[in-house]
This record gives structure tokens, sequence and C-alpha cells, in this order.
């Protein structure tokens, strides 16, 4: 089997995995569903004031919410999909076989990164339908963002497999570390940039996901050509740095007690 | 060439000595038995030879291959099945066998490995509805995807019931007539003995007996045992073959089993006991066994 057959093969078999299961089915793919009908009905006559512009709350929400779904197929999905097989003792069987682990590794990311992509197109045209969000004025800066962004948070949540114990704390562990960062970095609602909140939100890779998707949706056509370089260096820092510690520490098997 | 070698192993976890010097050879074609109590090594001994551990000392080769450098090519010549059963819940039984099929270069038809296990009615059924003993007859199939040359067993039948263990024997024993190597722990002496053409005995990681079941069983030769209830108020002191008492019964080892029961049955005629239940046995391997891995 070539290289491209065999990760295609893994993205096949990671795909199943997802959709049949009804936990990562549900955080990952229904939630995200789920906060964009509910936030966009609710404040779909109100806008907020962005960088001195005024555009409408949908307009804000949409973008950053894609981010949010991004964030779960990726970096939550993952990191729980890893640590439940671990202990379970797949990995560790599936590091028996002759499949090499980056080929394993293409194929997790590859899935997450499909999963993103499908969340990315609904939400965008549900936005766009529904609840009379602009089109992405920037289609290349969005599909780049989706893309570094997707590769970031699944490298940060194969990082964060190495400090998860067992596959019970795997969520609370995710969650605990993901969902301050995703109320501080302005998800919801926006947050006050001169706040501490919000400083402390730019040194971490949340916030400029959504910085970026919102640069590259652009309702009110002040992004340039939606490109945010510096949103993308930040992030690829934090994507290197996870993706280092998994290297360097990634576990196959269960931690012995 | 011989399947397996290992000449020396030995392998610490901090100040416990898990092997220390363990040697033997494992012949193509043969069934092997690697048998020891819980702790004696089984384990840390086969995760060496899969390539999960790396030794601390000694010699191992695997097809010819040291396992800590044999990579790839080593893999699509093993099989495994790992103590712990592994199987992904959501697939079906015939997705996850499709899955590992694209591992290897020449795998099995899934149809073919699918019957070999016997799981043939459950061929679309998901994983997760599968019994247990089901689901460690796929995780032996996924073993036989990539029709290797040698296949590790790892305590394949614990926790089975008396009927599913038999089903698991008979699985191995035509994993056997298809020409694999099979190295097989188990902590169950009659598993060793129905499927094992050599057995290894490990104690606190060191070899305390190797052969045949028919050679280790010779270990008896000339030995029989006698068992009797010892009756209430008997008068030991007087009989004159020593016997040790355990829970109310009596038991001694003799050479010479004609003059051993003389004296016992003059003994008990003397003493107007009827000895009811008394045994003549020769000692099982089991017991061999038992005497081998006995704590000091």
């Amino acid at each position: 089997m070539s290289d491209a057959a065999m990760v295609a093969h893994q993205v096949g078999y990671e795909q199943r995995s997802f959709w049949r299961n009804p936990a990562s089915a549900f955080f990952a793919f229904a939630l995200p569903m789920v906060f964009l009908v509910v936030f966009a009905s609710i404040f779909r006559n109100t806008d907020v004031e962005v960088a001195g512009h005024r555009v409408a709350y949908n307009d804000y929400y949409i973008p950053a919410l894609i981010a949010f779904g991004v964030m779960g197929a990726c970096f939550t999905n993952i990191a729980v999909s890893v640590a439940v097989r671990r202990d379970s003792g797949i990995l560790k069987r599936m590091r028996g076989t002759p499949l090499p682990a980056w080929a394993f590794i293409a194929g997790l990311v590859g899935s997450s990164v499909v999963v993103s992509a499908v969340l990315t197109g609904l939400t965008t045209l549900f936005g766009i339908v529904a609840f009379g969000v602009h089109a992405p004025a920037h289609v290349p800066a969005l599909l780049a963002t989706l893309a570094i962004g997707s590769v970031v948070f699944c490298a940060l949540g194969l990082g964060v497999t190495v400090v998860i114990p067992n596959a019970e704390a795997a969520a609370p562990i995710v969650q605990l570390l993901l969902l301050p960062l995703v109320f501080i970095s302005g998800t919801f609602f926006t947050i006050d940039q001169g706040s501490l909140p919000a400083k402390i939100a730019t040194y971490f890779p949340v916030r400029h996901l959504i910085a970026a998707m919102q640069s590259a949706f652009d309702p009110a056509g002040v992004a340039g050509d939606g490109w945010s370089t510096n949103d993308y260096k930040v992030m690829a820092i934090w994507g290197l740095a996870g993706l280092i510690v998994a290297i360097r520490h990634f576990r196959w098997e269960p931690r012995h007690t | 060439m011989q399947a397996i070698v290992v000449r020396g192993l030995r392998k610490s976890y901090g100040s416990t000595h898990a092997l220390a010097d363990v040697s033997f050879e494992v012949q193509p074609g043969e069934v092997f038995g690697l048998l020891g109590p819980n702790g004696a090594g089984k384990t840390t001994a086969v995760e060496i030879l899969e390539g999960f551990r790396r030794r601390d000392a000694g010699e191992v080769s695997v097809l010819g291959v040291d396992p800590e450098r044999g990579g790839r090519h080593l893999r699509q010549r093993i099989g495994l099945v790992l103590q712990e059963c592994a199987v992904p819940p959501l697939l079906t039984v015939t997705e996850l066998i499709d899955l590992y099929r694209g591992y290897y270069p020449a795998p099995r038809p899934t149809a073919d490995i699918i019957e070999l296990v016997g799981l043939g009615e459950k061929s679309t059924a998901r994983i997760k509805t599968l019994s247990g003993g089901q689901q460690r007859r796929l995780d032996v199939a996924l073993s036989l995807v990539g029709d290797p040359e040698l296949i590790f067993l790892d305590e394949p039948t614990t926790g089975f019931d008396p009927s599913a263990r038999r089903q698991a024997w008979d699985l191995v024993r035509n994993m056997r007539s298809l020409g694999k190597t099979i190295l097989l722990t188990t902590h169950y002496m009659d598993e060793a003995q129905q499927l094992a053409d050599r057995i290894c005995i490990l104690r606190h990681g060191v070899v305390v007996a190797e052969g045949t079941p028919q050679s280790l069983r010779a270990a008896t030769d000339g030995r029989t045992r006698v068992r009797f209830t010892l009756p209430a108020g008997a008068d030991l002191a007087a009989l004159a073959p020593p016997v040790t008492v355990e829970d109310g019964v009596a038991w001694l080892e003799t050479t010479t089993p004609a003059q051993t029961l003389h004296d016992l049955t003059a003994w008990a005629l003397a003493r107007d006991l009827d000895l009811a239940d008394i045994e003549v046995t020769r000692p099982s391997l089991e017991d061999v066994y038992l005497e081998l891995t006995a704590h000091e």
C-alpha cells in the first residue's frame, strides 16, 4: 500500500469511529450546532463593536463559533480518543502491527481536519441562510486559517495526552484547559481588549484562531485580504510545542499503576 | 534456523529482577509453552520478544532478527495476542479485520480469517455486541491477518469458562495445523500440557524446568503418592513411613510402594482403622508444576 493509500485507510477508520461514537459526535459536532442555533437566535438583532466598527452580533459570533468547533473536533476529540484507546490497549495492539506511527497520527489528524471542514461549511451555510450572516469575505484566508488552526489544535491534542493519566480523566482535563480560554477569548461575547482576561488570552492559541477566523469573514471590510500573519505565528509556536511534547513523551500503553 | 533464541536474558524494574538469566529456544512449527505463576516474568519475556520492551542484557533473536531493531519488517512476520483483549467496540467484525488487512503486504482473505476463528455468524455485528469469548477470538483473528510465521499468545484463556477454554484450545490447534510457530504463555499447567510441544517453567524470572510434557513428567518416575484421611485419634508416631498431614489429610511419597503399603495397612489393621478413602497415585504434571513453583 502506498503511503497516501495507507493514510486514507486510517482516515476511513477514524471517520467510522468518530461518527459512531455518541460522545465524540456529540461534543465535537452536535454541541457547536446547538450553540449556533441558541446564541444566534437570542442575539440576532443586536450588534457589537469590534475595533471601532459596529457589526451584527452574528457576524461576530459565527466565525468565533467555527473556531470553537475546530478546537472541539481537533484538540478535544484527539485527546479523548487517544486516552480512551491507550487505556483499553487498542493503541498498544496497533503498535504491534506494521502500521508506522506517523501513519496512525496522520490518520487521526486527517480525520479531525475532515470533521473541522464539515463543521465550518455547515456553520457558514447555516449562518448565511438562517441568520443573515455575511458570506466570508476572504475564502483563501478562511481555508488557510482552517488548515492551520486544525493542524495546530491536533498537535496540541496529541501533546496534552501526555499529562492525561487515564481515560476517565481525559474529558475533565481537556475541558478545564480549554473552556476558560474559550470564554476569555471572546467566543460568545466581546471582551474589552484592555481588560486583564483579554490580555491573558493573547498568549494562548484560542484567541488567535478566533481572531484569524473573524479576519477571514471580515464583515466590516477592514481586514485587507483577511490574512492574519501574527495570529498564524502564535498558533504555529503553540502547535510546534505540542508536537515536540508529543514526539518526546507520547505513550502507546496505559500508565502502570 | 530457530524461530526464537533467548540467551542470558535479563530485565529489572528498579530493584526487582523480572528476568534473571533466562535462556530458551523455540523451533519453527512448534507450540512452545511459557508457564509460570503471576509475576514469574512470562509477560516481560514475551514483551521483549514482541519489541515492546528493551532488555537489560542478553541475546534475543526473533525469526533471525533482534526485536529491538526489527521494526516494520519484523512486525509483518509476527502476530500478537496481548494479555488485554483490545478490539475497538464500534466497528463490525469485518471492518476491523479489513482495517488490519491494510497493514500487511500479503493478508489472508477476510472470510478465511472469520471462518478460522468461528465468527461467521457475527461478521456484520458491532464488536461491542460480542461476548467476551467472541471478542477474544476476534483478537486472535487479528493476529492471523498478516499470515505470520510466528504468533505470540499471552495468556489467551485467562478468565474463560471451561467451554470457552476448550474452544480457544481448538483454535490454537488450528493455528498449529497451519504451520505457525506459537509461543504461548499461561499459568495453567493443563493448558500447556494440552497444547504445547515443549514447556518452559519460569519462577521469579528464572527457568526452573524445560522439556516436553512427557520429559517433565519423567521427573516423577519411580515416585508414588499415597493419600488418606487421617482417622480421629490415630497414633501416627507408631507408623513406620513418615507422613505429612495437611488439613486432616495425610500423604506420603515413596519409591517402594509395596513395602510402604504393607507397613501402612499393618499399622491400620492393628488399630482397627479402615482407611476408607485411601488413594495411590503417580504425581501429575500439575503436582510437578506446583512443587517447582511453590513459595519457599
